[in-house]
């Protein structure tokens, strides 16, 4: 049996207020964001809106904000805040001696 | 529930509350209706059914509305959809498409599917909407007589216009008339036929419907009244029509839009009371209590509906009945306020005449304008409107209240502007003096009082209006109307108080700059520190602006915060919506050479770029490259000598000319050598927005130097210097600075003027509207009559620009930030992806 977490690499890779991505083949990319408390979540890269890059938005406090339209994602819930309705899949992450390991099952689940 | 199937949406049960079984209610129908009886049931109540909806169409929930957009090659399929998958799956929605429901079982409470499903229900909704209606003459059903009603519809007119050749529409009303305009927008040689005397008489009188006639007929369509279809000809395919009156009209596709009958089969095989729709009570249930109805395959009252703002009202009463609040559906007087293949059309009420009635009426031939009310008693009963439709919610809002227009009768068809005492026609006046229960927005039934509280509960744009309350969310022909309606709300608080720079501060842009110099402050963080900012890093309005404020205030000691910029400036590229990104190199003042030519080309070919635009400001755009691959395109741009143009930044993007004294026989100055020298001066330097900069070489200003932030135009005897202009989305003609003798003091000014407006404007904020808030008068006072100043202005610029005019595409292709345009890790899943 394969493991259940997968390691990304080192936590430092992501800029802080940043975002990386993994690339999964044959489905979607995942987004790794670094916030500026140095917490680090996981969704897939693709806003409920218009599936904007979240990877390439701005990312303050919990949230990052869509490059395309600005709606804003929670990081820890994949929900857009404020008046918008959507909602985009999370992939839980754990941190393990610097390194960022994030969720298989959820990594395909979302990437499919 | 055992047998509950499982198709597109999440498996509900892990919604349910644990220990309680909530009431199933299933509903007939994936259109308009059904779904938005939902979405109202959900906002009400989301927890209270376990709901599953059965869709005939194999496709989610779409506005049906904006099928004629999509024939039109307007809007995708995509745009057009309300709900997308995600919502179903949200809100534990099971949808079964493209497996229509066949049968109700009313005693054992079931309904059974195409594919043999049955599914027990609580509660059922039909909502199966209408359908076309065919006109039984000989040869309707060969291939290619289709009607206007559904995506597989569209498709196939699509399919048609491909091959080309001749279309027939049976039909002018509304549907008829955007299938012709889809079809002969798509090349088809199209013929309406109209049985009636005028086109859409039941919305329109005959001078409206002449005048569309002949706008139709002016776009080469043939459109023929009066015209009774005897039979559609052909073997084995449709190939002409003959009318009564012996006429034959060659088809390749015949679009039969008549009209449509509610749709009833399934409720009258099912032993409903069926009239001409199926018949429901004022909370929308039939004559069986545990089976409802909505939508346009009702009848109410007698009555049988196919606008879709009386759909609407019926939804929220039926949502009211389901959960326990009944209020009662009743109908309201419509209007219809369309755009009917691109022009303008309204009426609502009575505009048939009658006794004691009484038309005003108004034409402007010249730009094809009609405008009809029809008065009695001194109220307003009925209004039609053509080519000019921006009074008709006023006209309808008057009728409906039953006011009397005695007092304004003499210039009520002039409109509101005027009719309300202004004397000149302006149009915030006019939607500032719409009552609150003014419907602004026909398709979703949403009040100026809505639309108003909405704004003020925090929704300050386009979008977040469209999100909360609706209002122009379905055909958006009210835009303008929800904007006008922004500004006058949000300006009114501008007016009450200072306006926050966003929603992390209580200061505004120009405290927060003046702050930054007085107090010395050197970085993002120390800024949020000192001014007291509510979040812990801003958002994604403030950061970049404090970014460029560092940046401006202090050059070549600040910085420069990547993860405060907008993609594009992270990126030195245009993010696209497919999430690819497109390239311009920088041609200085719009000249190019074999060399730059041929480098452009291997990098269109060796990329596989799908597309190269000439832009508005004489560049080449390269579309469709891949993040990855920025920094190899950048590195092959770059070995032939160019650099980047900037066309991503608030930032200079272009200096554009035309060819002047050098080859043009009225030229008077060198213009290209100017607009180069311009380009040389100014490029690389940030700015509040994006700045554009055109010399032209003679009056005649083929540069089009008067809608640019800084333009040139050369005279004989020297340079008018404009300033001020914007060609976008309000388009504002340049102010004229002044008058300069040589090249150097232009140069000069135009530092100068960059350099003030860098250090006064607001992030965001175009020269335009900068001078329009601060005054032309002002700009004039710092830049005209102290040399000094001038100078000293122009010297502050120059000197931050040897800090900004690196090419940031050489830094990242030496290696500068490798990481942000390379994945971080790479995935391969072994055999277990769908």
């Amino acid at each position: 049996m394969i493991g259940e977490w997968l390691d990304i690499g080192w936590v430092n890779e992501i800029p802080v207020r940043g975002s990386r991505t993994v690339q999964v083949e044959g489905g979607n990319d995942i987004a790794v964001f670094r916030t500026g408390e140095n917490k680090v979540f996981a969704l897939l890269d693709r806003c409920p809106h218009k599936h904007g890059r979240l990877s390439q938005g701005i990312v303050h406090g919990g949230a990052v904000a869509c490059p395309l339209h600005n709606w804003r994602i929670s990081l820890s819930t994949g929900e857009a805040l404020g008046e918008d309705k959507g909602c985009t899949p999370v992939v839980p992450v754990k941190i393990s001696g610097g390194r960022v390991l994030i969720c298989r099952a959820s990594t395909l689940k979302a990437a499919a | 529930m055992e047998h509950r199937p499982v198709v597109a949406a999440t498996d509900t049960r892990e919604h349910l509350p644990a220990g309680e079984a909530r009431e199933h209610l299933i509903v007939i129908g994936n259109g308009m209706a059904g779904c938005r009886a939902v979405e109202e049931l959900l906002a009400r109540d989301p927890a209270r059914y376990q709901i599953t909806i059965f869709g005939a169409e194999p496709l989610v929930n779409y506005n049906r509305i904006m099928l004629s957009p999509v024939l039109a090659g307007e809007k995708t399929f995509d745009e057009i959809v309300i709900n997308g998958l995600d919502w179903y799956a949200d809100n534990g929605i099971t949808l079964v498409s493209g497996d229509p429901v066949t049968a109700i079982d009313r005693v054992g409470r079931t309904v059974t599917a195409k594919s043999g499903m049955v599914l027990d229900y609580d509660r059922l909704l039909i909502a199966t909407g209408s359908d076309p209606f065919i006109i039984p003459v000989p040869g309707h059903d060969l291939p290619g007589v289709i009607s206007f009603r559904d995506m597989k519809d569209v498709e196939h007119m699509l399919a048609a216009a491909e091959r080309g050749g001749s279309a027939v529409v049976i039909g002018g009303g509304l549907l008829g008339l955007e299938a012709a305009h889809g079809l002969s927008l798509r090349g088809m040689t199209v013929t309406v036929l109209h049985l009636m005397p005028t086109l859409m008489e039941r919305q329109l009188d005959e001078a409206a419907g002449w005048l569309l006639k002949q706008a139709l007929e002016a776009r080469g369509q043939t459109v023929l009244t009066g015209a009774d279809t005897a039979a559609i000809l052909g073997d084995g395919k449709v190939e002409a029509i003959r009318l009564k009156d012996g006429r034959e009209i060659p088809a390749d596709l015949v679009v039969m839009a008549v009209g449509i009958r509610p749709s009833v089969a399934l409720a009258r095989a099912a032993g409903l009371d069926v009239g001409r729709g199926i018949k429901v009570d004022d909370h929308m249930v039939t004559s069986d209590p545990r089976i409802l109805a909505v939508g346009e395959c009702v009848e109410h009252d007698g009555q049988v509906y196919g606008l879709v703002a009386p759909l609407w009202d019926m939804c929220r009463s039926l949502a009211d009945a389901l959960t326990g609040a009944p209020s009662g559906y009743r109908p309201t007087a419509t209007a219809t306020k369309l755009k009917v293949a691109g022009l303008d059309v309204f009426s609502a009420g009575d505009f048939g005449g009658g006794d004691g009635a009484e038309d005003i009426v108004l034409r402007d031939a010249s730009r094809g304008i009609y405008k009809r009310v029809v008065v009695k008693d001194d109220r307003i009963v009925g209004a039609v409107l053509y080519g000019d439709t921006a009074d008709g919610n006023w006209y309808f809002d008057l009728l409906k209240k039953g006011e009397s227009v005695g007092a304004i009768r003499d210039a009520l068809i002039f409109g509101q502007a005027f009719a309300s005492g202004g004397g000149q026609a302006d149009p915030k006046a006019a939607v500032a003096a719409l009552s609150d229960t003014a419907e602004i927005c026909g398709c979703n039934g949403v009040t100026k009082g809505q639309v108003v509280s909405c704004i003020a509960k925090g929704a300050h744009s386009l979008d977040a209006v469209r999100a909360t309350c609706k209002a122009s969310a379905s055909c958006g022909s009210c835009t303008g109307l929800v904007e006008t309606l922004l500004a006058l709300t949000l300006g009114d608080e501008v007016e009450a108080g200072p306006k926050t720079m966003c929603k992390c501060t209580s200061f505004g842009h120009d405290d927060v700059r003046r702050e930054i110099v007085a107090q010395d402050m050197r970085s993002i963080p120390e800024v949020m520190q000192k001014l007291h900012w509510s979040t812990p890093d801003g958002c994604s309005s403030c950061r970049p602006a404090l970014n460029y404020y560092l940046l401006c205030a202090l050059p070549g000691e600040y910085v420069d915060d990547q993860q405060s910029r907008f993609v594009n400036e992270r990126m030195h590229a245009n993010i696209q919506k497919d999430g690819t990104y497109s390239v311009v190199p920088r041609m200085w003042g719009g000249i190019t050479s074999p060399k730059e030519l041929r480098a452009i080309a291997d990098v269109v070919e060796k990329f596989n770029a799908p597309m190269v635009k000439v832009t508005g400001g004489q560049r080449l755009d390269i579309f469709g490259i891949r993040k990855e691959d920025l920094p190899a395109v950048w590195a092959d741009l770059n070995a032939a000598g160019m650099v980047s143009g900037h066309a991503y930044g608030k930032s200079l993007r272009t200096v554009k000319t035309c060819v002047g004294s050098e080859w043009c026989r009225f030229g008077t100055q060198d213009s290209t050598g100017l607009g180069v020298k311009l380009e040389r001066a100014t490029w690389g330097s940030w700015m509040p927005h994006k700045f554009k900069i055109a010399v032209s070489g003679c009056p005649r200003n083929c540069a089009e130097a008067t809608i640019k932030d800084f333009g040139v135009v050369c005279v004989d005897s020297g340079y008018e210097l404009h300033v001020g202009g914007n060609g976008g989305i309000k388009v504002r003609a340049t102010d004229l600075l002044c008058k300069v003798a040589t090249e150097a003091e232009a140069m000069e000014m135009c530092a100068a003027f960059v350099q003030l407006y860098r250090e006064e404007a607001r992030y965001l904020e175009r020269t335009a509207p900068w001078i329009e808030r601060v005054g032309l008068a002002y700009i004039q006072s710092r830049l005209l009559p102290d040399a000094d100043e001038r100078a000293e202005l122009a010297r502050r610029f120059f000197f931050s620009q040897q800090f900004s005019q690196d090419d940031p595409w050489a830094a990242r292709v030496a290696g500068e930030e490798r990481e942000i345009h390379a994945p971080m890790a790479r995935f391969q899943p072994v055999g277990e992806m769908a």
